[in-house]
Formats: C-alpha cells, sequence, structure tokens
C-alpha cells in the first residue's frame, strides 16, 4: 500500500557531502565558478580534510533518514595534512561492511576523490550519487527501526 | 555564557544569487530558526555598504553570532571575520554559507529547488553557529630566510627583491648555471636583443649579493613544517644541506615540448623553434632559401587544450629574423590563431608581415602535410581563407611548440603540499584574488611553473611573489588559524590514538600538571605544530580530542538541522 503512495510522489533523496577544504570544497568552488549545472539534492559541509570525517557521524546521518552520504577528500598522495586521506580511505572499508551488517545498504555511503581543479568531475561526481540513491530508493532503515 | 543572538545576512550579489534563489523568501525563513534575532538581504554583502550593515547589527542587536549566506569561504571569510572583529565580535563567532558556487550557480534552471537548498544550508548553519565559540588565534615567529626554488629569470627576480630588502634568500637551482630558458634563447621579442645581456646583469646581480646562498646544482630533497617555520634538505651535488627558512617561492618554470609530429626526430630539417635558436646562436645554420613555419604543434589540442602563449610571438621573432638574415628568403607561418595581445606585440606581427613574412591559416581538421623523403621538400597546407590548397616548397621546417609542465612538479607539488593543475602546472589559490599564492600558507609562485609565461611576465609575476613572500618576514610573526585541536583532560584516557594519527607529531601523551588531576597520563597539544586537520578529533574514541571551529557538536548538529532532528 505504502509502495503505491511513493511511486506517484517523484523520489528526491537527500544527500550530504563532507567535502575537505583544500581539494573537494574547492572543486565544487570551482563547478559553481564554471556554471556546471547540477542536481539540487546534494547539502555540502566543510571539514579541514575528509579524516576530520568520525564514521559515527556517518551513521547517524544515515540513521536520521537521510538518504546518502558522501565524503569527498583530495586524490591518495595529494592530501593537504600528507595522510588524512588514507585515513579516510582505511575507515571507509570498515564502515561499509558496518553498514551492511545494521542493514543500511553499502552504497548509501561513496567515498570519492575531487582535486581543487576538477570541477567537472564534483558535478559528475553529484550526478552519479544522485542517480545511485534515487535508483536505491528512499532510506528505510529509519521505518524499519 | 549568554544566549546565542544569532544575525544573519543574505546577500543577492547582484543577480548571481538573487537572480536563481528567492531571497526574501530565505530571509523570512531564516527570521523563524532558533536563536536568529536578525536576519536581512543585502544587495552585495561584502560590499562597504553590506560590511558596515553587519557591524551596525551587531551593535544594534546585541548578536553574538553572525552568519553570512553568499560565496564561498576560500576567498572571503577573512573580510566577515574582520567585520565582526571590528564590531568587537570575536571573529570566530562568524559562520559561512555557501549559497551561490554551491546553490545558485550551480541550479540556475531550477530556481524553485534552489531556494529550497539554500534554505537548508541556511539552517545548518544557523544550527552550527549557535555552538560556535570565541576564540584566540595563536602567533608563531617567522624565520627571517626564504627559499626560492628556481634560477630562471622569476626565480632569480624574485630573489633579488627580497634580498634587497634585507632578507636572506636560499636559490636552489637544479643546473650548474644560473639564467634558466632565457640562457637558451637567441633573441627576446619585442626587443630584438640577445638576451645575455639581460641573463649577465641578473645573474652578477644574483651572485654578488651578500644575502643570497646559492645552492646549484642542488635539488630539494624534503621540506617539512609550515609558514615562518619550513625545515628544508637540499642536495647539493651529492652532499646533503639543511637550512630553515620562513617562506617558500617555486620558480621552477617549465620545458618545450619536443612533439611526436611532422615527422621530427626523423628528417633533419624539422626542427622546433628551441632548436632554432641554439643553431642561430651557433651560427650553425646553414643556407636556407624556403623557409616553413608551423603553429600549436602539440597546442590546443584535446590533451593539450592550452594556449602556450608565447609560441606565436616566438614564432613571429624568428620569421623575421629568416628574413633578416636572407631577405630573398620565402618565409611562411601557418597559424590557427595568432596570440599577439597588447599595443608592442600587434605592431611586431604588422612589422613582420611588412618584412614579408606570409601568414597562413590552417584548421586543426584538416593539418599540413610534410611531402620528402629523405628530408623536408615542401609543405602541403589547405589554406582557409583563401580556400585552397597550397604547395610551399620547403628546406627548413620549424615547429612551435607548447611550454609544458616539468617533469618533477608532481614531486615537488607532494613534498610542498601545494597543488598542480591542468597540464601539470601547479595551481595557485586563486586565480584572480591570490594569483601568487598557494593555498598553503607560506609558499608562493611565480613564472611558467605556474603558466606559460613570457620573460616580462615572469619577471613581474617574480616580484609579485617575493612581495607577497615578504609580508610575513617583515611582520615577524604569524597568526595560524584557530582551528586547532584541544584536549579535554578529564575525558582524555590517555590512549594515544590521537598521538598516532597526527601527521604533524603535534600530539604527545604527558603526565597531567592541572590540579586534580595531577599524573594522570592524558594526551596534549602542540597548538605550534597543530595544523587544523582534525584527524584526530575524528579518531578519539571518547570525544575528549575536538578541533576548534569543527567540534563533534558543530557537526552533528549541522547533520541534525539537515535531517530535520534537534
Amino acid at each position: 500500500m505504502q509502495d503505491t503512495k511513493e511511486v506517484k510522489t517523484e523520489f528526491k533523496p537527500k544527500i550530504l557531502a563532507f567535502c575537505c577544504n583544500w581539494c573537494a570544497y574547492a572543486g565544487a568552488d570551482l563547478a559553481g565558478v564554471s556554471r556546471f549545472q547540477m542536481p539540487t539534492n546534494v547539502r555540502v559541509i566543510r571539514v579541514m580534510c575528509s579524516g576530520r570525517v568520525p564514521p559515527e557521524l556517518i551513521i547517524r546521518a544515515l540513521a536520521n533518514g537521510l538518504d546518502g552520504v558522501m565524503v569527498l577528500g583530495c586524490h591518495p598522495g595529494e592530501c593537504h595534512y600528507s595522510e588524512g586521506n588514507y585515513l579516510t580511505r582505511r575507515r571507509a572499508h570498515v564502515l561499509k561492511r558496518l553498514l551492511d551488517y545494521i542493514g543500511i545498504e553499502p552504497e548509501r555511503f561513496q567515498l570519492r576523490w575531487v582535486s581543487a581543479a576538477e570541477g567537472a568531475k564534483f558535478s559528475a561526481v553529484v550526478k552519479e550519487t544522485t542517480d545511485k540513491i534515487k535508483a536505491l530508493g528512499p532510506n528505510k532503515w529509519v521505518d524499519k527501526k | 555564557m549568554a544566549a546565542p543572538r544569532i544575525g544573519i545576512f543574505i546577500c543577492h550579489c547582484g543577480t548571481n544569487i538573487g537572480g536563481i534563489v528567492d531571497v526574501p523568501q530565505v530571509v523570512e525563513y531564516a527570521k523563524n530558526l532558533p536563536y536568529v534575532v536578525h536576519a536581512e538581504a543585502n544587495m552585495y554583502t561584502c560590499s562597504e555598504e553590506g560590511i558596515s550593515s553587519i557591524k551596525h547589527a551587531i551593535k544594534e542587536y546585541d548578536l553574538n553570532r553572525v552568519v553570512v549566506a553568499s560565496c564561498t569561504p576560500r576567498t572571503h571569510q577573512p573580510l566577515f571575520r574582520n567585520a565582526c572583529a571590528d564590531a568587537g565580535l570575536n571573529p570566530y563567532l562568524f559562520e559561512f554559507v555557501n549559497i551561490r558556487e554551491h546553490c545558485s550557480w550551480i541550479h540556475m534552471k531550477n530556481r524553485r529547488e534552489a531556494t529550497e537548498k539554500a534554505k537548508e544550508l541556511v539552517k545548518m548553519g544557523v544550527a552550527k553557529a549557535r555552538w560556535l565559540d570565541a576564540q584566540e588565534e595563536f602567533e608563531s615567529d617567522v624565520y627571517p630566510a626564504a627559499m626560492v626554488i628556481g634560477g630562471g629569470v622569476a626565480g632569480m627576480s624574485a630573489a633579488l627583491n627580497l634580498a634587497n630588502q634585507g632578507f636572506e634568500v636560499h636559490l636552489v637551482e637544479k643546473e650548474p648555471e644560473l639564467g634558466g630558458r632565457l640562457l637558451k634563447l637567441n633573441r627576446i621579442f619585442t626587443i630584438n636583443k640577445d638576451p645575455s645581456e639581460l641573463v649577465e646583469s641578473i645573474v652578477k646581480a644574483v651572485e654578488g649579493h651578500s644575502k643570497i646562498r646559492l645552492h646549484m646544482p642542488a635539488v630539494v630533497k624534503a621540506a617539512s613544517g609550515y609558514i615562518g617555520n619550513f625545515d628544508i634538505s637540499v642536495d647539493e651535488g651529492g652532499k646533503e644541506v639543511s637550512f630553515k627558512v620562513g617562506v617558500i617561492i617555486v620558480a621552477t618554470g617549465a620545458q618545450v615540448l619536443k612533439p611526436e609530429l611532422y615527422r621530427y626526430g626523423e628528417l633533419a630539417n624539422v626542427l622546433t623553434q628551441l632548436d632554432l635558436e641554439q643553431r642561430l646562436k651557433d651560427s650553425e645554420l646553414g643556407e636556407f632559401q624556403n623557409v616553413v613555419m608551423i603553429n600549436c604543434v602539440g597546442a590546443r589540442i584535446p590533451e593539450r587544450p592550452y594556449c602556450s602563449r608565447v609560441c606565436c610571438m616566438t614564432a613571429i621573432k624568428n620569421a623575421a629574423l629568416m628574413k633578416e638574415i636572407n631577405p630573398e628568403a620565402k618565409v611562411y607561418v601557418l597559424y590557427r590563431d595568432l596570440m599577439t595581445y597588447g599595443v608592442e606585440f600587434e605592431e611586431y606581427y604588422r612589422d613582420a608581415k611588412e618584412a614579408g613574412v606570409r601568414f597562413i591559416r590552417y584548421t586543426p581538421s584538416n593539418p599540413p602535410q610534410v611531402i620528402g623523403t629523405e628530408k623536408v621538400e615542401s609543405v602541403k597546407v589547405y589554406d582557409e581563407l583563401m580556400d585552397m590548397e597550397l604547395e610551399l616548397p620547403c628546406d627548413l621546417l620549424v615547429l612551435a611548440t607548447p611550454l609544458i609542465a616539468n617533469d618533477d612538479n608532481e614531486e615537488l607539488s607532494r613534498m610542498l603540499k601545494v597543488p598542480i593543475g591542468d597540464g601539470g602546472f601547479f595551481l595557485e589559490a586563486h586565480v584572480k584574488l591570490r594569483p601568487v599564492e598557494f593555498a598553503m600558507d607560506g609558499i608562493y609562485v611565480g613564472g611558467s611553473c605556474r603558466w606559460p609565461a613570457d620573460i616580462r611576465e615572469s619577471i613581474a609575476q617574480g616580484y609579485a611573489a617575493a612581495s607577497e613572500a615578504a609580508i610575513p618576514l617583515r611582520q615577524g610573526k604569524v597568526k595560524v588559524e584557530a582551528i586547532t585541536a584541544t584536549v579535554d583532560p578529564k575525558i582524555c584516557k590517555g590512549c594515544g590514538t590521537c598521538a598516532l594519527v597526527c601527521p604533524f607529531d603535534a600530539i604527545e601523551l604527558k603526565e597531567s600538571e592541572i590540579r586534580g588531576l595531577e599524573g594522570k597520563i592524558v594526551s596534549e597539544v602542540n597548538t605550534a605544530l597543530c595544523k587544523g586537520c582534525g584527524l584526530c578529533a575524528a579518531a578519539c574514541p571518547n570525544g575528549a580530542v575536538q578541533q576548534r571551529g569543527f567540534t563533534d557538536t558543530q557537526l552533528l548538529s549541522m547533520v541534525n538541522a539537515l535531517s530535520g532532528k534537534r
């Protein structure tokens, strides 16, 4: 019953993106300066390094009902703080398994690398992730609980 | 602590934001957010009027938090923080919301959704603002010396500029001779002079300067530290030399592309412009009667889309010189577009035409063809303007190839933690607002390592980088943004995870000296070394370590605001 209702109204996922100040946030700025048009679903939170984002916060965001969370950082080897994104990468592997374990589709969490020069890539990542989350449908974890 | 009183300023940015986002609607929305006591729209919040409006509102409404929703903190945060400070509010009680780059500019066709998104972004900013704390900036000393990497014309200009201001300069050049690319040139456009005059005078000044310490031939092997306090190690002819500097200028230049086109390297009479200059310099060119030059060889193509800027003028210079050496010679320049910007360049081009150099426009879809087996005998070209194919006899084919990034840029970029952008060139902090600085404080950039530049531009950029670098050197102290880590010794269990993940060795486990906690092993942050990445805060298992301005509570409040939780 519920399902038929949802088919009628278009699903507009709400996606959070943590962007590191030096690469991804700058890449997002460049996408703006370049006027690359993209879906309106993503909201950015600026952090200094992708390694600042604790997994608990990502889980909290998804448990709160957000449909997707992205963490965007510098390419491996290009971290402003040398190795912050390596920590992010290691955490991401564990986090994906944990999400799967607790019943949240791991694809709702995306870790991607976007440099300060990659405005086009930022916009592509936003599009891809939005499409991916749309295909997954709304995050029902909250309802399940 | 007093209850939060948040004031929010929403910028139209002319039509940049206001033309897409319904700003008045966002203002009305913001008024009803928790702790917001004042919300207003500004045509330009960054203008004189906008800034005074912020200062006025802080007093009028007794604001203790300010939120501006406009462009990007990467360019405008200092301005608004200063406005707060001017009005007596701690600048760290300011929060930035980006509704231009991250909203209006990327959702130009969807006004309704852009407005909804702007509201949510504002809501998130306000949620964070309520948890902001006043912060004091940490001051650190600046070691009064500079390192300039690259002894070309840009690097030497920068080094001389700083040395003449009385600062000690370490100039690191990888070749055994100063002068860089200039040493290889035969003549300089537009003055048509031998560059050795120019080079010699600069080199003499550099070598004779008591404040300049030359490292040559030498390459930078390691660099660590931060603005005011870099530890450098260079390999100087097999010997390791270490020194300390406060600032770094990168001026490593570029290299000329050796093409795999037009049978370069296969036929003897195919040269690059640089090869031609070398032969002219060495008086080894020999006889010629029919010269063809091709421009944009390996440039402005999908894999290398940029214009190298110096090659058109180089071709014009050498074409005119060919006519000068042999007035009977036929000289053709095959071009796609001619970049002869500015007054003198255009005149120089006209002079070359008057001297008899013929310019023919070709199209990249129908490029010139080289005819000949042992050597080039002729060049076939479709003349776009005449709409006909020509066959030009040719005994000397000269290719204008672009400047490309140096191979060691990547290594240097990793070492200094500065970014490289398109084509492997170094990337400045902001193309307009901070053109000779890197985003990393205390490191500056100039000359062709940033983008192809001619001599005049390289010198100007060298000077510009030097004057930027002189600011912290002269002030002797720099303020470090108060986003460093803090530890609550009461909560800290002394596990040391934070110290383990810190890339800067800024955290140590120590016995606490705080009253009541004496002898407890806790983490302690050395603020002078902390760069504010926040890795430790994310790693701390019990929230004892926090990053100022990015605390767990602040980040969580933004997440909750977005997901509609409190």
